[in-house]
Parts: structure tokens; sequence; C-alpha cells
């Protein structure tokens, strides 16, 4: 019945939404951001433990839509280990696959993530996806709020 | 339904043979705004292939004839809600900007510091944020009449909040959010009797049932024409007539003056003093189109149909097991809001619009609603004239169909 949907809507999407991943607190955070979606009210916070310049975990609370949920469940597994740069590099690739900017984005590189390419021809959609990489890029530069306003 | 002439009012809409996703659509957002019948959007054509110009301004044929239409749809709207006369009648955007204009004037001019404004816990941010700016400028109170879990006012806990700092009630008629109807007539009656003023935010009332201005002996009524089988651009502020005329002006400009020189102006007379700068000409032309559509059918025929297709609504949604209605006043406009078991609204509504239906997933620009109910969002299905218990069941089958695949 949803045949159009199978590319937004992917099996990994519904099984990251039923049991998200990193789903706690890290009580004793080095970073701790609130993002919110005005257009939907929704709302998720993101903690970081640092060590040096490497995100050593990450974990979020907070309840959105399936894509939002599984978008930072994705995002909070693929970045743990990884530098502050390489993070927001991938925030830059990802934003590029989501807002299809890029005629030849480079699927590969974002790994898993790819599964969330196809917000891309769901405009109404995209913010859901990317408010988790607004939020961690705040939390990166050590802002206190991130707002998704794409 | 019997003699209601669905079939014929579905072919006045020519948008409803659209296809969405390759399936009919089937509309359901028409509390965020409704489409257009045919005779609206040719009105449109035909102010500007043979009726255009600037209004108020010339002599010249068209310019006349482009003023007698626009003051034409004056007396409409004034026939359509029962006013006492057309200088009640003014033209603004839609009901955000009449309630804001109320504020900026009427507020402005009559209220001080200490002062209080009650409005209700169901309100649109367009009844709450201007109040709000007005306190924050006057150091007047904002008062919120609660609500109980139904969507209802709490008539008691309104009625204790009147005092003699009360300067006014505005309040919405029908609820965006929970379609719940507002107890008006007592509300009004209960106000003027410590003489408050009540405004009434009729944006998502007027196009559900007959509203007649001086029965309601409402202060002010406001609401939008894209709601009402209008175009987007053209909204009313129903004002009393003293009420207006005592009121400073909201604008300045053109259309709205008297008399000009640099050393003093003077104002036009209701409704003119309101109305600066050239307005939507056209698209009020064509609001006059929409209230004349309207009243061809039959606004209480209006409201018993849609009465019989949220009972239908209602009905089938019951049976639905993880669905649950947010908003269930015994007084209930044809809204249908709903949130599923551990299904974000959100993906209710990509996953149904993909099936062609369009409804809302969001907040509904009622985010204390959403606080009150503890939840992000609500899906929302709103439905107008031209819906269907058919498509009431495409609808109810879209909603079992992605609970399945949400598993
Ligand atoms: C109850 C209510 N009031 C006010 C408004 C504001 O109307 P508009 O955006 O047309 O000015 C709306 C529209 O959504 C509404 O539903």
């Amino acid at each position: 019945m949803f045949d159009d949907l199978r590319e937004l809507y992917q099996e990994v999407i519904f099984d990251h939404n039923r049991n998200p991943r990193n789903f706690r607190i890290i009580e004793q955070a080095d970073r701790t951001v609130e993002g919110f979606n005005p257009l939907c009210g929704d709302r998720l916070t993101l903690y970081l433990t640092l060590t040096g310049d490497v995100i050593t975990d990450a974990s979020f609370q907070g309840s959105g839509c399936a894509i939002s949920t599984a978008s930072v469940s994705l995002m909070t597994d693929i970045v743990k280990g990884k530098t502050i740069t390489d993070a927001e590099r991938l925030f830059k690739q990802f934003h590029e696959m989501t807002t299809g900017k890029e005629e030849h984005i480079n699927l590969e590189a974002l790994g898993k993530l790819a599964v969330l390419a196809g917000v891309r021809e769901y405009p109404a959609r995209v913010k859901c996806a990317t408010l988790a990489w607004h939020t961690l890029d705040a939390a990166l530069k050590n802002e206190a709020q991130a707002i998704s306003t794409e | 339904m019997t003699n209601f002439p669905i079939e014929k009012i579905r072919a006045d809409f020519p948008i409803l043979a659209e296809k969405i996703r390759n399936k009919p659509l089937v509309y359901l957002d028409n509390a965020a705004s409704s489409q257009k019948p045919q005779v609206v959007i040719d009105s449109l054509v035909h102010v500007y292939t043979h009726e255009y110009a600037n209004i108020h301004r010339g002599v010249h044929t068209l310019s006349v004839r482009a003023t007698d239409k626009y003051e034409g749809a004056r007396e409409k709207v004034k026939d359509f809600i029962n006013a006492a006369s057309s200088k009640e009648i003014i033209f603004v955007r839609g009901a955000t900007e009449a309630i804001n204009l109320v504020a900026q004037t009427f507020g402005k001019a009559t209220i001080k510091a200490g002062d209080e404004i009650i409005i209700t816990a169901m309100e649109h941010h367009s009844n709450i944020v201007p109040w709000q700016m007005l306190c924050a400028e006057t150091g007047a109170v904002l008062k919120v009449a609660a609500m109980n879990l139904q969507g209802e006012l709490i008539y008691a806990e309104f009625e204790a909040l009147l005092n003699t700092k009360t300067k006014l009630v505005a309040i919405t008629h029908m609820s965006n959010a929970l379609g719940t109807i507002n107890p008006v007539e007592r509300i009004i009656a209960a106000a003027h009797a410590q003489n408050i003023p009540v405004l009434l935010d009729g944006a998502q009332a007027i196009p559900h049932m007959t509203v007649d201005v001086q029965a309601l002996d409402c202060d002010f009524y406001v609401f939008s024409g894209h709601k009402l089988y209008a175009p987007s651009g053209i909204g009313i502020l129903y004002g009393k007539q003293a009420l207006l005329e005592a009121m400073p002006p909201y604008q300045g400009g053109g259309d709205m003056i008297k008399t000009v020189s640099f050393d003093k102006s003077t104002y036009a007379g209701l409704p003119h003093k309101f109305e600066a700068g050239t307005p939507s000409i056209a698209d009020t032309i064509a609001l006059g189109a929409a209230i004349d559509y309207l009243q061809s059918i039959g606004m209480d025929a209006i409201a018993a149909y849609e009465a019989e297709l949220l009972a239908y609504a209602t009905e089938q949604a019951r049976k639905i097991p993880q669905l649950r209605i947010i908003g269930e006043a015994a007084e209930k406009g044809a809204i249908l809001s709903f949130a599923l078991d551990k299904i974000h609204p959100h993906d209710i509504g990509t996953m149904l619009d993909s099936l062609g239906i369009a409804i809302r997933a969001g907040h509904h620009c009622a985010m204390p609603v959403m606080d009150f109910y503890g939840v992000p969002a609500t899906a929302r299905a709103s439905f107008a004239m031209y819906n269907t218990k058919e498509e009431i069941d495409v609808l109810m089958q879209g909603i079992k169909s992605l609970i399945e695949v949400f598993g």
C-alpha cells in the first residue's frame, strides 16, 4: 500500500525507530544541547563526551517522528570515535545528501546514513532528518541550543 | 444527507479532480485553508480581464467599476454576518491582522497597566501573541480561562476571571486544534453584564455555521476569506460602529484620510479609516463571489451535512484501538484531531499523503494546547462541505494500514 514510500521509510529506519540506539542520559556529559524544530515542536537533547578532540560517547533523549528518531540514533552511533573535524565533515556531507544540492553525492562516505537520502524527495521532512545534526553542530561549537531552520 | 447536493458541489471545485501521487485527492486540511470553487476562480479572472483598476481614486470607468464591485463585496459580507451597517465591515488581510488591529487601536486606547484581558487555553497563536504584545507594552495582564480534558472551556473558571479590571474578552468561536465550539452567547452575556466587550475569533467557525453578529451581540468578530472558500489575502474585522468610531486609526496612508497637510491630517470615516493603502482588490471581490456561492447552498444545510460527516468520522475513528481522539467536546465542529500510539503525526502525515490524503500534522499554531495534552503535535483531519463519507473511509483505511506498517 505504501510502495511509493519505500525509499523514505526503509527497514533500517523502522528498526532504529522501534529500538533507538544510545537512548540514554550521560550524567557527566561534556556537552548537553537541546535541539528544537519549531515547525513541529519536536525537541531532543544530545549528550556528548569528549576526550581531547575525539567524541568518545554520544547519546540522546526526546521523542520525534521515525525519521528524526532514526537520524539521531544513527548519528550517535556513527560519530562515536570520530574527531570533531571528522564529525563536522560528516555533517556537511549529510546536509548535502538531504538537501540534494550536490549532483553526485558520495553515498559511500556516508555509510549507514545513506538510508536517509530519501528525504531529499520530501522537502517537508528534511528538517526531521537534519535536526540531530544541527544539534550536534551546536554541541561541537559549544552553543546552548540548536534550532533547525533549514 | 439526503438533499445535500454533494455531487454538484464537488463538481464546482476543480482541484478535487486532481491526482496526488497518482491517487484521487482526499483533501482533509480545510481548517488550514479550504479549496476554491470555480465561481471564485472565475471571479478573479473576470476582475483582471474586465474590471480591474485601483479603487476610490479615479474618475475613469474602470476605477468606478472596480470600486463598485469592491464595495459590493462589503455589502455581501455585511449581509452574510448580518451586521447592522457596512461601515462595520473592515477589510484586512486575515483574522491575524484583524486581531492585531484591535490590539493596536482599541487596545492601546483603552487598556492600561493593571487591566486584564481574558483569553482561553485553546486559542490559536494569533489570538494569544497580539495580546501578549499589548500587555508587554501597557503593563496589562493576560488571563487564560482553563479547559477540561474533553477540550471544553470550563465555564465557571472563565466567569470567575471576569472582574472590574477586565477590559476585553477575546475568545475563539471554534477551536482549530480541537474543533470545540465555545458557548459564545453565554460568554458574551456574562461579559456584557459587566460592560466588558468581547472579540470572537471566527476564523474556524465562519465556514461551518450561520453567524449573526447582531444576534450574538459580539463587539468584534474576525475571520479570514481563505478558510471560507475565497482567496487568501482578504479577511474581515467586524466591529460595532460606536466602538470603531472611538478607535484611533491603525495604519496611516492613502485612502484612510479626509485631508492631509504638513501640519495635520484628518481621517476618513468608517470603514475607510482602517483601510490605508491599496487593498487586495480582486481577492475581496472574489470573497463576495464565495459568499454568493455559500448562500446558494445555505449555511444551515452545510452545518447539518458537516455534522453528519463528523459523527461518522468520530464513530469510525473510535473503532481503531490505537487511535486517541484529541478534543471530544460535546459541541464540536468538523475537526478530528488525533494521535496514534507510538506513531508520530509527521509520519502519519507523510504516509497518508502517499495515498493522496492531505491532513495536517503539527501543533496547529496552538502550542499551549499541545502542552495541555502532553503531545508535541497531533494529526488533524478537518472537513469541508465537499468531503464525503467515502473519503472518510479512505482515511480510516489509510490509518489502519499505516498502523500495520509501523508494527
Ligand atoms: C482559530 C484561528 N484563529 C486565527 C487564525 C489565523 O488566520 P489567518 O492565518 O488566516 O490570519 C486561524 C488560522 O489558522 C485559526 O484557525
